[in-house]
């Protein structure tokens, strides 16, 4: 039998707000353990939570990004369990009134575009931490941090529309890539700023009844997305066929031997009796509201995409790696916005400035250098000044000093040659010193025209103009 | 008049005159403290030294000329209101060796007035309760009868006024836990509209229901002691922000023209002869002073106390999940893993009366359930809340009894948690409503217990009744009598 897998996603985002959702406590990553904390975040008797206008503002953002109903009314509930990081015994977060509704993407894999609707984006807050061994001082017991527990976070819960681990990575990325762009999150995977959940399920090609789902935990990066879905898949699959039963549990992912393994059953799923939290009042969203939020929304990726292709006339390769990350494609739009010449700005940013990026590890902020640096030097370039092959020294002179282009072209004495007296001295004497290859050429063997085009170059130190030089040999060669 | 006996406003007159200092009237007070305690057993902290400083910084403020209506005036607290750096039990033993790092908004505020804290004051464990008999710290007793409950949940708040210890308390009211307690102590007891005072720092019982109050000498002190704590709290989102009118405006003893409505479904079985007796005296006298009297309907009256005990309890539930001897209050000494904890922490730590409620609520809000009870509760809860919309629509302020007797015997409903629940029948609408309410003393019963009315106000209408409550008071001597100890 053929089978069919069946993917839904679970996305928690951490938001980028200064303070807590519900507190006035930072939400500085790394601090020392409970420095960061209140009455309210510490769960106090008494301390009561006041909601964070700006994680609203980034919830807003996020779910028009997405496509997204933002609802008018909304309502905060407790999930109530008891875990020693959650210092409350409940968790706040939205349960049957979320912020948005009925959201979608678009994502595209292997050539195919395929919409993959999203249920809806809550808001809630992240529990604290726990820490097990090895802490000075302490010994064995367990260590509570509550520095996490209140930083604010959106869980993105996708319709279970995805078919294969390629698609759920492909939603992943670009979900990721949005809230980037958005600057709602800082899309660090690894400190579980980014973190998602799959439920996994599979069933016969051609039923339309979903068989019983796992939820896999712990998958913090796309590659273990890809790993955690196809093992699931495969084990499901062997499961049914060797005549078992996909039971409804929790898996975790284990990344160092690529599978999942049973954390809870079903039997052992919480009741988290959810009901409205008393202690704040309905959210209520004016029109008007979104509308700022909305007008305010960055361009986002989808859109630069096409625009690149469009109205840039770049090829998709290049829109896509420029639209990558919103600060890339910020650069490249900072130095067209100088240099108004699509293609060329995209191979100099695709080519020397993503390779200098790579070489000493910066990010496309620190670039030492800036867009008005680069736009000068193309300029330099479109004057006949420099040569295409000079401009990348003075590109290497210009990412180490952060001089004007102009500067180094001088300091160094970089200007092309186009003096055709001077080039024509150049060209005679490559021309007397290898009759042999000028006997070729005049033979018909014009292939080692490129031969005497390099040999003036490397003469002239690389100043020469080469259009000039093509020019003048061709002359001399022929006449 | 010992200075101990006197209102705020008295003691207010006397300090402003310089005849005596907040020293001095702090030191009687504790003097009578002492005296009493054993009798009554109001407090579960006496803050003597902090007290003894703080009347003197009063003194400082009163001979700089910059004092307040509340300044050097010593007052008490139940002990749900968080005080930094003095232990806050809430009536519970897992609470035992709590002592909050901030102060609540509501004693926040008094302090900064000048008021001088002499005690933390007995209460049913986390305000459940309506005989103080579920606290962890032993019944407190009835001032008027040491035999009787002095009400609750706060039943110190009320009698450490009866007895004349503090000058005035503040207590919380989630079903009638200050209006009963006043009653049944011959004080003035005052629950304001959900919203009017901040919740930040007392420590929840059931949020959507809990609000702060005064328990007073007379009329006047709640309206200073209303003034003083009301208003808007950034720190609490259920607050309500709008301006906090000057209460002491609305003393004035006129009622011609007022309309009282008297809701049909409080003319229940249960009720004490000498409860209805008082009323029916009330009922005259407020005529005589020119008030109309109308039959209202509340319709769903019955369905209240049901309501109450799965809204409340649901709440309950959720709130006191945070006492898991993890970061403060008990833990148990002996737990071999995370669940033993929980379950021993929890078990040692909570009495009978609180983890029935938690039960209840638990069960309220489990999944299957949860239609069926909590969501059915809510329901109802909006059709109690149109009862009183609607009435109001006709009526000014409505009259009923506090409760249906006066206080029973330490002891005696203690096994019968349903008859206990049942005491608070005309309370409990009032806190489900959201709305204000006032209990004032309206007579004595045949054994010399003090029965008390309920104005019942509209939502912010805290102006009305206290208006309602002062006409009375002055036209009755009922205020004036006092427990003989």
């Amino acid at each position: 039998m053929k089978y069919q897998a069946v993917i839904g996603l679970e996305v928690h985002v951490q938001l980028l707000t200064n303070s807590k959702i519900f507190c006035g406590c930072s939400t500085k990553f790394g601090a020392a353990p409970n420095s960061q904390t209140c009455p309210v975040c510490l769960g106090l008797p008494g301390a009561l939570p006041v909601l964070n206008k700006q994680v609203v503002e980034y919830a807003i953002r996020a779910g028009l990004a997405t496509n997204h109903s933002i609802a008018p009314r909304s309502v905060f509930a407790r999930k109530n369990y008891f875990y020693p990081d959650l210092p409350k015994g409940y968790q706040i977060s939205q349960y049957e009134l979320p912020i948005c509704i009925n959201g979608h993407l678009d994502i595209e894999v292997e050539g195919e575009a395929k919409r993959i609707g999203i249920t809806r984006i809550h808001m809630e807050e992240d529990a604290g931490k726990l820490v097990h061994a090895d802490v000075p001082g302490v010994g064995d017991d367990s260590c509570v941090d509550l520095n996490r527990a209140c930083t604010p976070l959106l869980e993105v819960v996708s319709e279970p529309d995805l078919r294969s681990a390629d698609e759920a990575v492909a939603y992943l990325k670009k979900l990721h890539q949005i809230v980037v762009y958005l600057g709602i999150c800082d899309g660090n995977m690894e400190e579980g700023s980014f973190r998602c959940d799959a439920n996994v399920s599979v069933m016969p090609v051609g039923s339309d009844t979903f068989g019983t789902r796992a939820e896999i935990k712990n998958v913090n990066s796309f590659k273990f997305v890809k790993q955690a879905i196809e093992y699931e898949i495969e084990r499901q699959i062997e499961l049914i066929e060797d005549g078992g039963k996909v039971v409804q549990e929790t898996r975790l992912f284990d990344p160092n031997s690529g599978t999942t393994r049973s954390m809870r059953g079903k039997e052992e799923a919480h009741d988290y009796r959810y009901f409205p939290d008393p202690d704040l009042v309905p959210l209520v969203i004016s029109d008007d509201w979104v509308e700022d939020v909305r007008l305010s929304l960055p361009e986002l990726p989808a859109s630069r995409l096409a625009r690149y292709q469009t109205e840039l006339g770049l090829p998709f390769y290049d829109a896509e790696v420029l639209t990558a990350t919103r600060e890339l494609a910020d650069y490249f739009e900072a130095c067209l916005a100088l240099y108004p010449q699509a293609k060329p700005v995209a191979n100099w940013v695709m080519g020397e400035v993503t390779r200098g990026l790579n070489d000493s590890g910066l990010a496309i902020t620190a670039c030492p250098v800036t867009p008005e640096l680069l736009a000068e030097l193309l300029k330099l370039i479109d004057a006949g000044t420099i040569s295409n092959k000079i401009a990348k020294t003075v590109f290497d002179e210009m990412w180490q000093s952060g001089k004007a282009p102009a500067v180094i072209v001088e300091e160094k004495g970089l200007v092309q040659v186009s003096d055709t007296g001077e080039i024509e001295k150049i060209i005679d004497e490559i021309l007397a010193t290898n009759q042999g290859q000028v006997d070729e050429f005049r033979g018909g063997k014009e292939k080692v025209f490129g031969f005497f085009v390099g040999q003036v170059m490397r003469a002239s130190k690389g100043k020469a103009n080469p259009a000039v030089v093509n020019d003048l040999l061709l002359k001399k060669l022929k006449g | 008049m010992e200075l101990y006996e006197l209102t705020i406003h008295e003691l207010h007159e006397k300090l402003k005159r310089k005849e005596v200092s907040s020293v001095e009237a702090t030191q009687a007070l504790l003097a009578r403290i002492e005296a009493t305690e054993p009798k009554v057993g109001a407090f579960i902290t006496v803050t003597a030294d902090e007290a003894l400083a703080a009347a003197g910084e009063a003194d400082k403020r009163i001979a700089a000329g910059t004092m307040d209506v509340l300044t050097g005036i010593p007052v008490a607290l139940k002990d749900i209101f968080l005080t930094k750096g003095v232990k806050t039990t809430c009536g519970s033993k897992i609470l035992a060796n709590f002592v909050p790092p901030y102060d609540a908004t509501s004693w926040e505020r008094l302090r900064e007035r000048g008021a001088v804290l002499v005690g933390k004051l007995n209460q049913d464990e986390f305000a459940m309760g309506s005989s103080c008999e579920s606290s962890a710290y032993g019944s407190t007793k009835n001032p008027w009868d040491l035999a009787c409950i002095p009400g609750g949940s706060s039943g110190g708040s009320a009698a450490a006024i009866a007895a004349r210890q503090a000058t005035a308390t503040l207590g919380t009211d989630t079903g009638g836990s200050i209006r009963q307690p006043a009653s049944h102590c011959g004080c003035v007891g005052l629950k304001p509209t959900y919203g009017r005072v901040s919740r930040y720092g007392v420590i929840a019982y059931a949020s959507s229901l809990d609000q702060v109050g005064p328990v007073t000498r007379d009329v006047r002190d709640a309206a200073i002691m209303l003034g003083a704590v009301a208003g808007h709290d950034p720190k609490d989102s259920t607050s309500v922000d709008r301006p906090v009118p000057d209460y002491t405006k609305a003393l004035v003893p006129d009622v011609k023209g007022l309309t009282v409505g008297l809701p049909r479904e409080y003319h229940i079985p249960g009720l004490d002869a000498d409860v209805k007796k008082a009323m029916d005296g009330a009922i005259e006298t407020y005529r005589q002073l020119g008030a109309e009297f109308v039959d209202i309907s509340l319709p769903h009256t019955d369905y209240a106390v049901a309501t109450y005990y799965l809204i409340a309890t649901a709440e309950a539930s959720s709130n006191l999940a945070r006492y898991d001897g993890v970061r403060f209050g008990h833990r148990t000494a002996e737990a071999g893993g995370l669940m033993e904890m929980y379950v021993k922490s929890r078990s040692e730590g909570f009495g009978a009366e609180v983890k029935r409620r938690v039960m209840l609520g638990t069960y309220a809000l489990s999944s299957g359930y949860y239609d069926a009870y909590y969501l059915k509760a809510q329901k109802v809860r909006t059709l109690i809340m149109h009862d009183f919309l609607k009435a109001f629509e006709t009526v000014d302020v409505i009259l009923t009894p506090v409760a249906p007797t006066p206080a029973f015997r330490i002891g005696e409903k203690v096994n019968d948690p349903l008859q206990m629940y049942l005491s608070d029948i005309f309370t409990i609408p009032v806190n489900l409503a959201g709305t204000c309410a006032v209990s004032v003393p309206a007579g004595l019963s045949k054994s010399g217990l003090p029965i008390g009315l309920q104005l019942v106000g509209k939502p912010f209408g805290e102006e009305s009744i206290i208006k309602a409550a002062y006409s009375f008071e002055q036209a009755t001597e009922w205020h004036k009598q006092k427990a003989v100890l």
